[in-house]
Parts: structure tokens; sequence; C-alpha cells
């Protein structure tokens, strides 16, 4: 357990040693705060004065808070994989993971270790994005609840993204390859999703399978044990799979 | 220096695909020994390090460290392992002492302990003055000292170091290799490399390997002793008998170069001698010098020539290679 952690705090550390993980947190945060502030800025000139009067008009968190974490989710499609890439890819590049696999470790060890790191990161960039909601918080009433359900629906989401990258990182030695692939997938999810929900063919495996539609219970503020299964599904599966494809390099290569 | 095998590795086999890298290899380390694993390029030692050090499965044979089967117990056998692969595996955005620190953490050093071990390895490598600069931009030497510090760091009984000396200038070659002897003092090293001089200069015992099969596998002094297995060209002016040369002690072939007018050459193979082991190189050749100056006087002949012509370890190491004699393992 402790050299689960150990290796998940260098993999954290490692992480802003490049300027990729700043830079990441940077733009991210950048990208948000200008949704935000137009959503902010709409609802203060237009929305709140035409909602005055209608009953049962959706609340200020709806419609300023829910589509940033939509966002973010969306956003994440395409930067989650350039995290994840450098887990197993680069490190084949680089010939350094012969470091993890002579010293007494497990490929359990080291997965579990390599996932938690990107995992923290992920906490990281969960808890930057509730300052948003927070900085509102004095000026208005705000659905708490809505909030928290939405920040762990995020944090399942990315954890999924995480464990999906892993997986493809640990198949390849090119990180370009694992990026494109794991980008590929999680697009992949969304088509899926885009399809179900279509007019004409809809279809509620398709609709099940992608996990966006997971993320929207959440994002509604509903927590639903069967999307925390999904998820947990998802991310034990890969993380699974790339145990056993870090075992079945040893025995062919 | 006990007896006890540190490392017994027995009928290893290994296939990329249809390739037969390593075939029926066995390789036997004690406590306190530097073994040089010596071979050309793609003779196999990298595969070889790579299966002693569990990173990759053998196809078949099996692997016991220190009394623990690695493929059965790998955690326990590759604690008692410290192992440099060709590239040092050293994150180059991390600073020596930072990267160590986490090699000490993935070895269950403990926490009390883990300050004296960095200390004594960073000093053993003499890596002080880098301590706190970024891999990344260290020089090749230094990075492949760091990763040497790794492979000590956790002071293990077995140091396996895949061609240390690769790509460094003579000045650091010079200094790894004083390292290298210096940590046979306390340590087995299993050393491979395709330069022979590395290995007379560090090893006691080498093995020779090609195309996956040992070749050979000794003492350096049975090698060293194989150069006794020699020549010695004679020259006469007059005179000079083959058949009486060939009655000289010790001469395996006698072989006549030139016969102009009077004079001849001729070239005395010696065999290997039996007792050579107990005697310096130089009083063996001295013996044979006089034997055949003895000949000449008896008979007459006037000698004009006598050059010993010494085999170099790199003419029997590339006898060895092109496989022109199979020797059998001494073991």
């Amino acid at each position: 357990m402790n050299k689960i952690f150990t290796i998940a705090f260098t993999e954290f550390k490692r992480m802003f040693n490049s300027p990729l993980a700043w830079s990441v947190l940077a733009i991210m945060q950048f990208i948000l705060a200008m949704i935000f502030l137009s959503r902010v800025d709409e609802f203060t000139g237009i929305f709140q004065k035409e909602m005055a009067t209608v009953e049962s008009a959706p609340s200020a968190t709806f419609f300023i808070v829910s589509p940033i974490y939509l966002w973010a989710g969306i956003f994440m499609l395409a930067v989650m994989p350039i995290l994840t890439m450098r887990l197993f890819a680069e490190e084949r590049m680089n010939k350094t993971l012969t470091l993890l696999s002579s010293s007494p470790l497990t490929s359990v060890h080291i997965v579990l270790g390599k996932y938690l790191g990107v995992l923290f990161f992920v906490l990281l960039f969960v808890a930057m994005l509730l300052l948003m909601p927070l900085a509102i918080s004095y000026g208005t009433e705000l659905d708490w609840g809505m909030i928290l359900a939405s920040t762990l629906g995020l944090f399942l989401l990315l954890a999924s993204f995480a464990a999906s990258g892993l997986f493809l990182s640990s198949l390849t030695s090119q990180p370009v390859i694992a990026a494109v692939s794991s980008f590929g997938l999680l697009i992949f999810l969304v088509v899926l999703y885009l399809s179900g929900s279509s007019q004409s063919n809809s279809s509620e495996l398709f609709i099940y399978l992608s996990h966006f539609s997971h993320f929207e219970t959440f994002v509604r503020g509903v927590i639903d044990s069967s999307d925390i299964v999904y998820y947990l599904l998802f991310i034990v599966g890969f993380l699974v799979l790339a145990i056993r494809k870090l075992d079945n390099d040893r025995l062919l290569r | 220096m006990s007896t006890e095998a540190l490392i017994q590795a027995t009928a290893l086999n290994r296939y990329y695909g249809n390739h037969h890298v390593v075939n029926d290899f066995n390789l036997t380390l004690r406590k306190g020994e530097v073994l040089g694993l010596l071979g050309p390029n793609g003779a196999g030692k990298s595969s070889t390090m790579q299966m002693i050090t569990g990173n990759i499965a053998p196809s078949s044979g099996e692997v016991i460290i220190k009394g623990c089967n690695l493929l059965e117990d790998p955690q326990q056998a590759k604690r008692s392992i410290g192992y440099l692969p060709e590239q040092p595996p050293v994150y180059r955005d991390m600073t020596s002492r930072e990267f160590l620190s986490y090699c000490a953490a993935l070895h269950d050093i403990n926490k009390s302990d883990r300050k004296k071990f960095i200390g004594l390895a960073i000093e053993r490598c003499g890596l002080q003055s880098m301590q706190d600069r970024l891999i990344g931009n260290l020089s090749k030497g230094y990075q492949q000292r760091v990763g040497i510090a790794q492979a000590i760091l956790h002071q293990p009984d077995v140091i396996i170091l895949d061609e240390p000396t690769v790509g460094l200038d003579p000045i650091q070659i010079k200094q790894i290799r004083e390292l290298i002897l210096e940590l046979g003092k306390d340590h087995s090293v299993i050393l491979s490399t395709h330069i022979l001089p590395e290995v007379q200069a560090v090893c006691d015992r080498v093995q020779i390997i090609n195309h996956g099969k040992t070749v050979f596998s000794d003492s350096f002094k049975q090698l060293a002793n194989r150069q006794n297995a020699s020549m010695v060209l004679v020259g006469f002016d007059q005179g000079g008998d083959r058949e009486a040369l060939q009655k000289l002690a010790g001469i395996e072939r006698v072989e006549e170069l030139e016969r102009v007018a009077n004079q001849t050459k001729f070239l005395l193979r010696y065999g290997p001698s039996e007792n050579s082991a107990s005697l310096e190189n130089n009083a063996v050749t001295q013996t044979r010098s006089s034997d055949i100056f003895q000949l000449a006087i008896d008979k007459g002949w006037k000698l004009n020539e006598l050059t010993p012509q010494t085999e170099t370890l790199e003419q029997i190491f590339m006898n060895l290679v092109h496989g022109e004699t199979q020797v059998p393992e001494h073991e």
C-alpha cells in the first residue's frame, strides 16, 4: 500500500516538473472562467428580469454552474488523453519502465500507483472548478447539493477517462499514439451517446454505454447509484486490463 | 569467499517469435565474485540479464536468487538485485537526490535509513556536486553514475550492470571501472560488455556468449593460460628439421613456412601446457626458448630467429566467438 502511494505522489509531483500540468490547469481555468463570466453576465443582464415573474424558473445554479461542469467534461475529452499518454508510453520510450519492473513491485502496485497519481491531478482540477461557484456564493443563493453532485459526477467522469487512457498508454511505446487512441475511444463513446439519443433510431443500450449519459444525471443534481456503479465498472475494467498487459509484457515482447 | 551460489540460473531459453535468442544458458554467481558476460553485439547478453532481473520471463528454465525462485516469488527475489539496464532508467525531470530517494522508497528502505543509504550511494558514485541538478542536465557519464547509484542504493547482494561504459569518454570509462572494482569488494557483480579489456580490467571470471550459447566459462587465469597455447617462430640459416622439432616438449604441430636455399623458417604450435597454471607466463616461454636453443646446439643448426608469438586475448575471443573451437564449460 505504501508503495502505491509512493509511486502516486512521485507521479503527481513529476507532472508539475514539466510545464504540461501547469499549463493545462491554467488554460482550462481561464477558458472555463470565461464561460462562467458570460453566463453570470447573461443571468444578471437578461435572464433574471425575464424569469422574475415565472413560476418554478430554473435556478441560478442550473443556469450558471451546471454549464461549467458540462463544458469541463467536454474539454477534458481532449485534455485527459494528453495527461495519461505519458504514464506508460513515455516510460517505454525512455526505457525507464525498467526501474519499476526491476524493483520489488507487482504490476498491481505500478498500475494503481500511476492511476492514483492522475486521480490527484483530477481532484485538483475539480477543486479549482469549485472556486467559481464559491466566488458568487456571497451574492446569491446556490443549490450546494446540486453542485456537489456535479462535482462528484465530473470527478467520476474524469476518473473513467484516466483509466481508459492509462490502459491505452500501456499498449504502446509511442505517447502520441496513446493520446490519439484514447481520444478516439472517448469521442467514440460520445458518438454512441449522440446516435443513441437521435430522433430516428434511439437506442437505450448506446445511451447506457456512453459515459456522458451518466454524467448528465449528476449534473442535474441526481446521484444515482447505478451511475456510480457504471463508472466504477468502467474504471476497474480498464485497470485490470492494464495490469494484465504489464504482466504479459514479461512473457512476450 | 564462500561457495554459496547467489544466483543460479539453469537451462534458460528465450524465444522472440522464431528467434532463439538465449539457448540453454547456465549461470552461477558466487558471493564476492565479479562475473563478466562477454559477447559480440546481439549475442543475447541483454536478454539474459533481463531474465535474471525478472524483466522478461524465460521461455523455459529457472532462476534462483539467494534461494528464492524468481518466477514464483519475484518480489522477494528482486530485493537482492540492483540492475542497471543498457539505458539508465532515470527520470530526466528529477534531481539526482530526489530520484534516489524515490528509488529508496521503492525498495522499501526504512525512512530513518534512507538518508544514510542515499548519502552512501551518492558518495560512492561521485555525485556529491551533482546531487541537486536535474538529471536531464547532466552529462551522459553522470547519468550513467546516477543509474549505478540507483542499482547499488539498497545494497543488494548482486549488482547487474548491462554495458555500463558504452558511450563514455576514456576518463569516464576509467572512473566507472574503478567504481566497479570497488563494488566488487563487498558485492557480487555481473557485468556485460562486448569490450574485452573491460572484462580483463575488472572481472574474476568470464563467461563468453555467442548466439545465445555459452562458448567459454572459466576464471580469467584460465583464459590467460590459453595464451600459452601459442606459437613460436624459429628460423635457421642452416639445417632445421621438422621431425626433430616435432619431438620438442609440448609441441602440437610444426609448420614449415619457407625454405630458401639453406634458410628455413618454422612455426611451432604448442598445445596447452598442463602445469602452466602454476607457472608464470614468462617462465613457460623461457623454458620453451631454452629447449629450442639446446636442440639447435645439439644438432649444430644455426639459429637466426626465435620469436614467441603469443595469441592475444583478443584472438582467443575471436576464435571462440567465430566458433572455431567449442570449449566445454569448466564447471
